[in-house]
């Protein structure tokens, strides 16, 4: 739908378009079931990031403080890119292996409850 | 059914303007809350400038309502002898 | 013979309608150029109704009676130090959230009914809308009036409209205000006067209020109950723009509808900061934020919208979530604050023992099950010398620019994520809500001015988080932000009554 505006072919400017964060994508990761970290959490990253620096150092960064942490199964955790399961390449880059600018990368970890069996 | 309801703020001329809706809606619920009165009816709520001058004593102006009046909730129709809230 | 006297109505009518004239040698659409692009017909602009019949030498003669009452009773709260009466420190920080966050919204709706009361051709709504800015801007100054008072004391009132326009928790109240500011003057009337007046400000204004009150605060609870008595006649304005635009024309529905819709929905995303403050935030409660929102939306809403309903009008799309939320909404919001409660300019803190059983209560369903524990560990790690904070940026919703901290209703421990592609581009979102928002009109979201993605594209003053909050923010920092347990506000209130704190007293023990 279009916006009813009082100029004919209204557009907006894309604030937000890849080209605005100095080479950088923002990627999104979220640990479902694990609220104590109470949204996901924004990234901005080159998109030549492996998927192994992603995952040692920025998402270890971000969740450590949680008691569950330490126990991930990294085998076993189940990927989702943007709604559907995703099997990352560690060696692989972000943007070779489908995660663009703003995409949703979530990590679920089975068998690991949060905080006192309530998913915080 | 629907409830309609005002809240006034907790004050003195307030409390004559609950003993007027009181007279005037046999029904009325009036509910006293920190600093306010929350009054509410099924379906009408009438606010009459007689009854009100009656408990006060002296002439009041219905307009005067707007200075202690918090919340409303139904249709309004406001003349110089009354004020009703009600839905349809 | 004397002169009958006019009644109400008459009167009403020689001081608004009788002031109208006909244009003469310039084109109506030329004067007023906005009121046919929203597609809106209004075809007799005289039925519309005006239940307040209220003129202007009547609204000044109660309005300044109104401040009288009001400068009296804040020269009484100064002069008493009503400062030091409120039941506890902690209670202060709703405050500020409401100086920071609500106080300028007045602002907006003041410079939004001064232009849509521009815009309409029809003498009524003109008058009306007219009488609604000037109310606004009274409710801005009295709010700032009042609030001056609390600066003195207490930390975080100082920059608060440099706040409003750049901080990142504060770009959801000023976005959903540019959002109905910059849409057709219908859209604004029905999106602020109906939506946001009629169906949803009772929840700020009274019970919140009430509970000022309750917690002592003489200064704001006057303000607050001033402020309402013209909220009366403002969401008298709003259900009659509406029964108004349903009945000049059919075609109006299906746009009204859509409106509520939206409006409802970007609405009761504002609110959870309320439920909030309601919940967490005022130490001694009158009622839950639950138990206002079935007074104030499921009661007083349900019977408006089957008011309504002869005109085709439904219950907004996404009530029935909402209803759900209202189990979860404060907890969430709070859990989001406590998270970055080093990047706000208010304290926030764990419920103590007494609060939290409280909360057990008045939310059965779900405090145990989904938030205490989450709460208890919070509050272990405090008192390991370790309160949590979270060391990100959160992903914000595109619509609300909420953090994307609210759950599926039907699994409330899963995030609810949608998202849309709109040529090429992702754009996320919290809810169905705020996704369809943004899909009916994308042109306009993608424009949204994401506080999060704004600090990663360098416009906030570069990449120091640090220098973000302290510079671009202006939060004194170590002051303003960070848990109320070792703040400045506590140390002053202790002082003033005589109070050791916590770690004081640990020591002695020790
Ligand atoms: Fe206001
Ligand atoms: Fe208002
Ligand atoms: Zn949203």
């Amino acid at each position: 739908m279009a916006v009813a505006a009082i100029t004919p072919d209204y557009t907006g400017e894309r604030l937000d378009r890849v080209e605005n964060f100095h080479g950088n994508i923002v990627v999104y990761v979220g640990w479902d079931r694990h609220l104590m970290f109470c949204s996901p959490i924004a990234f901005a990253t080159p998109p030549d990031t492996t998927f192994g620096k992603l995952q040692d150092e920025m998402i270890a960064g971000a969740y450590a403080q949680h008691p569950d942490f330490a126990k991930i199964d990294w085998e076993q955790v189940c990927w989702l890119l943007n709604g559907e399961p995703f099997t990352p390449d560690r060696e692989a880059t972000l943007a070779a292996q489908g995660v663009d600018h703003k995409s949703i990368i979530r990590m679920q970890t089975p068998g690991l409850e949060g905080i006192g069996g309530s998913h915080s | 059914m629907s409830k309609v309801y005002m809240a006034l703020q907790d004050n003195e001329e307030a409390h004559y303007l609950v003993e007027a809706l009181e007279e005037d809606n046999p029904d009325v619920t009036v509910d006293y809350q920190p600093a306010m009165i929350r009054i509410e009816n099924e379906d009408r709520l009438v606010l009459k400038r007689e009854t009100v001058e009656e408990k006060m004593g002296r002439d009041w102006d219905l307009q005067s309502l707007h200075v202690n009046l918090v919340t409303i909730g139904g249709n309004v129709d406001e003349t110089d002898d009354e004020f009703t809230l009600s839905w349809n | 013979m004397a002169a009958r006297k006019l009644n109400l109505k008459e009167r009403y009518s020689l001081l608004t309608r009788d002031l109208d004239w006909e244009y003469s040698y310039r084109d109506k659409k030329e004067i007023f150029p906005y009121e046919d692009f929203e597609g809106i017909k209004i075809t007799d602009w005289s039925k519309w109704e005006d239940p307040f019949r209220l003129t202007m030498d009547a609204y000044w003669k109660y309005q300044a009676e109104k401040e009288k009452k009001l400068y009296a009773i804040f020269d009484a709260f100064a002069q008493n130090n009503g400062q030091q009466n409120v039941t506890d420190a902690r209670y202060i920080n709703a405050i500020k959230v409401f100086l920071t966050g609500v106080s300028p919204l007045e602002y907006q709706a003041y410079s939004g009914y001064a232009h849509v009361g521009r815009q309409f051709s029809g003498v009524g709504a003109r008058t009306a809308c007219q009488m609604q800015s000037i109310d606004e801007l009274r409710h801005v100054q009295t709010q700032v009036h009042a609030m001056s008072h609390y600066n003195k004391f207490f930390d975080g009132f100082q920059d608060f409209s440099h706040m409003h326009d750049r901080v990142w928790y504060l770009s959801v109240p000023k976005s959903f205000f540019d959002d109905a500011r910059s849409a057709g003057p219908f859209e604004f009337m029905v999106a602020i006067s109906f939506s946001f007046e009629y169906v949803l400000t009772n929840l700020l204004f009274v019970p919140f209020m009430s509970g000022a009150a309750y917690n002592g605060d003489m200064a704001t609870v006057t303000f607050g109950f001033s402020a309402q008595s013209d909220e009366a006649r403002h969401m008298t304005l709003g259900l009659e723009v509406i029964k108004f635009l349903l009945e000049q024309h059919p075609d109006n529905v299906p746009i009204v509808q859509r409106w509520i819709d939206k409006w409802f929905w970007r609405g009761t995303r504002l609110l959870a900061i309320v439920a909030m403050m309601m919940d967490y935030m005022l130490p001694n409660r009158v009622m839950s934020w639950k138990e206002a929102w079935e007074v104030y939306f499921e009661e007083a809403g349900g019977a408006l919208f089957k008011d309504l309903a002869r005109y085709g009008i439904e219950m907004p799309k996404y009530a029935a979530t909402a209803i759900a939320e209202k189990d979860h909404i404060s907890h969430q919001t709070w859990s989001t604050f406590y998270n970055y409660g080093h990047a706000a300019a208010f304290h926030t803190w764990m419920p103590d023992e007494k609060e939290m059983d409280w909360l057990s209560e008045k939310y059965p369903d779900t405090f145990d099950k989904y938030y205490r524990p989450r709460f208890e560990h919070w509050r272990e790690k405090e008192q390991a010398g370790e309160r949590f904070y979270n060391p990100t940026l959160p992903m914000l919703c595109n619509t609300c620019q909420i953090p994307m901290g609210f759950t599926e209703m039907d699994d409330p421990s899963l995030i609810a994520y949608r998202q849309s592609v709109y040529q090429g581009e992702r754009y996320n979102f919290c809810s169905d809500g705020c996704k369809d928002i943004f899909d009916h009109e994308p042109e306009k979201y993608v424009q949204s001015w994401l506080p999060v993605h704004q600090i990663y594209q360098g416009n906030c003053g570069g990449a120091d988080i640090e220098k973000v909050l302290s510079e671009y923010y202006r939060i004194n920092m170590g002051k303003d932000n960070l848990d109320f347990h070792g703040s400045p506000d506590e140390a002053r209130w202790n002082a003033w009554h005589n109070l050791e704190s916590a770690e004081e007293r640990l020591k002695k023990a020790g």
